[in-house]
């Protein structure tokens, strides 16, 4: 199981990595490999402005499907368009080209209030 | 079984072969407006001989309870009565129109009528509705009418049902579409709903948001809820009121009603303990039974006897119950499959209920007591009429691979993945018209699987290889899904 | 005890094997007061006595194989070929399951497939499902699916651009003209949702117009409940540019006749399919069809067939796209909905694919032409005018005396003249809704209207 030390993770299973004033969102390697083969990926628009633990998307499996939540409050950037005709990049490469979405931050306080990559290491091996 | 590729219809197609025959237009013809008239219309044309032999060999492709033994848990494979056909096809039903009116439709309402109160004395309801098309239209009926229930008495606190974990997945799905949040109860380690946590959920405020609780027993574990009285009891406490999945009545009925311990809602599913034939996939049928105080809001409308008609001919008519929650479909509900529970039912009479029962518990008993030397029983006290194994048996083999081998076996496998508190679950309902004979077929062929999957495990892995197409690529499909012929 | 395999050797060495002295001892867990209580059922029957009595019971009800009929309103009598129950009531597929291991259900599944093919094919749309329970729940499905499809999916919108819409989607337009039950059906199905369900008196071109920024759909039927053909065309671009879903019911046989609501504009097509080689069966079962664009399909509910290879690059068939449904989704699932109405499907496949390409079209010519033939017959009589300008197989008439008292008095001499609309509006006494199909003669046709004119004098 790959855990990117340059992210900050959520129970959830989801990641965040600061990109110069944004932060790119993505799901861990635990999680997909949890769900298998992904098939589909839905996405929140560009321009929408989310809170933190928000629902902005799904990702679905042949067997299961797991919704992703905001690990920041802010605006949507940018969504990985690569992702729908190719939902396979997201096993493949989950913290690079299989990207979910890019946000601009806007309370900066959070970032200190997710996991960082050894606790969410420590968090997976208890499940 | 029939192995070889069957073409799609639109490949077997070829233009100007023709089957319908119909009869020559005996009126004036009236012309088309050329703006409404449809130009091509894209459907096959196949000679009947073709057609007969591409669906006969279609057929010949599957499993099916004629020729295979069939023990998919929470389903009731069980035998499908000709008897029910035949009383199914007879012209006074197929060629009955719903609104032809009551005074020509006095047997079918009779039927609607007798069926409703023989299911309500099975289940010890008041009263009953057989409107809902399926199971699933029975469990949305039921949490309407909890909805309904609370509305009328002006509780519009009410917000969310619990749901065990061990629940089928119809059943928070219902609470959604009833406006309703699934809040999920946990199993303790003995498979039972964990009466702590349950104690909490209606404790205090909380309890006072609980609308109800959906509850299957026995559960989808096969298991027969020990604590379900004082289950009943807590949420009745609470102000709820109790929603009962019947999907599991083949081991219930002429044993236990379920009113008696406090049930009041339920739905049954007549395609299954009931014998309906399962269509490759329906039509269902499911009745909703309520205790006497939700009579008022079942599903309609519903077959009732009009008392003291004296002579007059027409007897049975349909009616509307008072706050009704409405039409879950159009008309009266799948009456052709209502013909055949009716059948079912007039050849069991209360003894054969019992003895369905029995049976179906004696079996599946029977068949956990030859498999569970080689297969973990999570939970081993005394199952009812299904059991839940675990397929995890090597490392490297999965339940899907033990699935895939039993059809190698001759056998369509059991339920898989299914609950979902059960890791590699295996769920086994042989049901009662099972000879002993195929359950011993059917655990020596587990015993064998599982003696493979230390040995040989490739044998499951690349099972099955006994059928015209082996493991499909299912990621690839639901990338690029194909629903449809494009040519 | 029949069906029941077990021989009391059989259940001395299973009880035995168990470990086990008795039966009683398996249902221990059972609260012993509640435990085995007497059920008031009649007692048990015989094969031969139990068909005597349904038999008995079938032959109280009136068959439209006995009459002169034309009475439709949401049930319809057509010509079923007798290779339709011949080959859908094989055991193979009759008695299987749903299709959850494809490798033992290619019958099933390819059936599925080729159904949704034809279905697809008809209704004018790129995708259809394994069927609801019917075209009322059909509707009531397409309606939830079209509000979960919302703002974002809507037809003007431009995919990935600018924020989600300020105004919340709530409001569909449920044009004047649909089937009242399946109207209690809508109502049922959405009674928890927070929407605004407007019923209007318009026609769906005029109805559609009405559409606004917070209309998530409009609804029509085509034909109407009545019998009126309306312009599904105008109505899909009224109701596209407000940005609103047009969700459209349609007569299947129609369909093969006339455009498909596909072809004219409508995002999601339903249709009741009894017609479609299902008999009338007292209302059901039925046969919910459902059909859409491609970029709904996966807010679409139902089940889903797919083609797909195996390893041995072999072609075969397998349920797909299944994160939608209720055994994954669960409580977020797009329905609760888990089986479909396989046989009733299976049916309608075999009925398209017997009657083809030119059948189709020749039963809804006939349908055509003999309903507007007996609508020219009914016109002619003295106090009777039809009430339907351009229809397709049913028209309403308007009666001189009370339509129910004229249904009533031909429905005993044979001749059943059609629905009274007072059974659904009260206030519409005076009309009868006629249903003219390919069954009816000309022979018959005429006695409808001799009878018709015979009983208002």
């Amino acid at each position: 199981m790959k855990i990117d030390p340059n992210c900050r993770y959520r129970s959830s299973h989801e990641y965040a990595r600061k990109d110069g004033s944004e932060v790119v969102v993505g799901i861990s390697d635990h999680a997909q490999e949890a769900l298998g083969d992904i098939v589909f990926v839905e996405l929140a628009e560009v321009g929408k402005v989310l809170a933190q633990g928000e629902a902005i998307g799904v990702v679905e499996s042949v067997k299961a499907a797991s919704d992703i939540y905001a690990p920041l409050s802010g605006k949507i950037t940018a969504v990985n368009a690569g992702l729908q005709g190719n939902p396979a990049l997201l096993n493949k490469d989950c913290y690079g080209a299989g990207w979910l979405l890019r946000i601009a931050p806007s309370a900066a306080a959070e970032w200190e209030g997710l996991m960082d990559a050894a606790a969410y290491e420590k968090e997976c091996g208890k499940e | 079984m029939n192995l070889k590729e069957e073409p799609l219809l639109f490949e077997l197609s070829s233009p100007g072969r023709v089957c319908a025959s119909l009869p020559d237009c005996d009126v004036p013809a009236t012309p088309v407006p050329p703006e409404l008239a449809r130009g091509d219309l894209s459907l096959p044309e196949l000679h009947e001989l073709g057609l007969v032999r591409h669906f006969t060999r279609l057929s010949q492709k599957n499993f099916s309870i004629d020729t295979q033994f069939y023990p998919l848990g929470s389903c009731t494979m069980k035998y499908n009565p000709k008897v029910n056909e035949a009383a199914a096809s007879l012209p006074g039903w197929r060629n009955a129109h719903p609104l032809s009116g009551a005074e020509f439709n006095q047997g079918a309402l009779e039927l609607i009528c007798s069926l409703q109160a023989w299911l309500c004395e099975i289940g010890g309801f008041a009263a009953g509705s057989l409107q809902p098309a399926a199971g699933a239209q029975g469990e949305l009926a039921g949490v309407l009418i909890i909805r309904a229930y609370h509305a009328s008495r002006g509780d519009s606190m009410r917000r969310t049902i619990l749901v065990p974990d061990s629940a089928h997945g119809t059943n928070p799905a219902s609470c959604t579409m009833a406006g309703f949040q699934a809040k999920t109860i946990p199993s303790d380690a003995e498979g039972g709903i964990d009466m702590a946590a349950l104690k909490a959920a209606l404790d205090g405020s909380a309890g006072g948001e609980v609308a109800g609780m959906m509850i299957t027993n026995p559960n989808t574990l096969g298991l027969f809820e020990r604590n379900i009285e004082a289950i009943t009891m807590a949420v009745h406490e609470a102000g709820g009121l109790v929603y009962g999945d019947g999907a599991n009545m083949n081991a219930l009925a002429g044993v236990l009603k379920p009113a008696d311990v406090g049930i009041d809602i339920m739905h049954y599913n007549l395609h299954k303990t009931f014998s309906t034939p399962h269509g490759g996939g329906g039509p269902g049928a499911g009745f909703v039974g309520v205790r006497p105080d939700l009579a008022e809001f079942l599903p309609g409308p519903i077959a009732i006897k009009a008392e003291g008609r004296g002579a007059s001919r027409e007897i049975y008519a349909l009616g509307m119950p008072a706050t009704s929650i409405g039409r879950m479909k159009a008309f009266y509900g799948n009456f052709g499959i209502l013909v055949r529970a009716y059948v079912y039912l007039r050849m069991l009479g209360a003894p054969g209920l019992r003895r369905v029962a029995e049976a179906a518990v004696l079996n599946a008993n029977y068949l956990k007591a030859l498999v569970e030397g080689s297969y973990k029983i999570k939970y081993p006290r005394r199952c009812m009429h299904e059991f839940v194994a675990q397929g995890d048996l090597a490392e490297g083999v999965h339940t899907l691979d033990i699935a895939k081998r039993l059809i190698d076996y001759g056998f369509h496998p059991p339920t898989i993945y299914f609950p979902l508190i059960v890791p590699e679950a295996l769920m086994i309902e042989p049901t009662e018209t099972e000879a002993k004979e195929t359950l011993d077929e059917f655990a020596a062929a587990l015993l064998k699987i599982a003696e493979e999957a230390r040995i040989q495990p490739g044998l499951l892995t690349s099972a099955p290889t006994s059928t015209p197409v082996g493991r499909l690529d299912e990621v690839s499909a639901a990338r690029n899904p194909t629903l449809c012929y494009r040519g | 005890m029949p069906f029941i395999a077990a021989t009391d050797a059989d259940r001395s060495a299973m009880l035995g094997r168990i470990g086990v002295g008795s039966l009683g001892e398996l249902f221990s867990d059972i609260p012993a007061s509640a435990r085995f209580p007497v059920l008031d059922l009649p007692g048990p029957l015989s094969e031969l006595e139990a068909m005597r009595e349904i038999e008995a019971l079938a032959a109280k009800n009136l068959s439209a194989s006995s009459s002169a009929w034309f009475l439709g309103a949401g049930a319809y009598y057509h010509f079923i070929p007798a290779v339709v129950p011949a080959l859908a009531s094989r055991a193979e597929f009759l008695t299987a399951y749903t299709p959850y291991q494809p490798e033992v259900s290619q019958g099933t599944l390819q059936a599925i497939f080729e159904y949704q093919s034809m279905a697809a094919s008809l209704l004018g749309v790129d995708v259809v499902n394994a069927s609801h329970y019917d075209g009322a729940t059909a509707l009531a499905e397409g309606l939830l699916m079209a509000y979960n499809a919302g703002a974002r999916a809507s037809p003007n919108a431009a995919t990935g651009s600018g924020a989600a819409a300020a105004v919340p989607r709530d409001r569909a337009i449920l044009c004047a003209d649909i089937h009242p039950e399946y109207k209690d059906v809508i109502r049922s199905y959405l009674s928890a949702y927070p929407v605004r369900l407007e019923e209007s008196e318009l026609p769906p071109e005029k109805a559609a117009a009405l559409a606004d920024a917070s209309t998530f759909c409009v609804v029509a039927s085509y034909p109407g409940f009545t019998g009126a053909i309306g312009d599904i065309g105008a109505a899909a671009r009224a109701a596209h540019a407000s940005g609103a879903f047009l969700l459209v019911q349609a007569d299947p046989i129609m369909c093969g006749l006339l455009k498909s609501p596909g072809e004219l504009g409508a995002d999601i097509v339903v249709a009741e399919g009894q017609a479609l080689g299902n008999p009338m069966s007292f209302g059901g079962p039925f046969l919910g069809m459902m059909g859409a664009k491609a970029s709904l399909v996966r807010k679409m509910p139902g089940r889903l067939v797919g083609q797909a290879t195996d390893a041995a690059g072999r072609r075969g068939f397998v349920l797909t796209l299944t994160a939608r449904e209720q055994h994954i989704r669960r409580e977020k699932a797009v329905s609760n909905i888990c089986s479909n109405q396989g046989l009733a499907m299976l049916q309608a496949c075999v009925y398209l694919a017997a009657m083809g390409k030119t059948g189709l079209r020749a039963v809804a010519e006939l349908c055509w032409n003999k309903a507007h033939y007996a609508a020219s017959l009914i016109a002619k009589l003295p106090g009777f005018a039809i009430g339907t300008g351009s229809f397709f197989k049913e028209f309403t008439v308007k009666t001189p005396v009370p339509a129910e008292e004229l249904a009533s008095r031909l429905s005993r001499r044979g001749v059943v003249p059609g629905l009274p609309l007072s059974r659904y509006y009260p206030e519409r006494e005076y009309e009868l809704l006629t249903c003219v199909t390919e069954m009816c003669t000309k022979a018959q046709i005429e006695l409808l209207a001799r009878s018709l004119g015979e009983a208002s004098a």
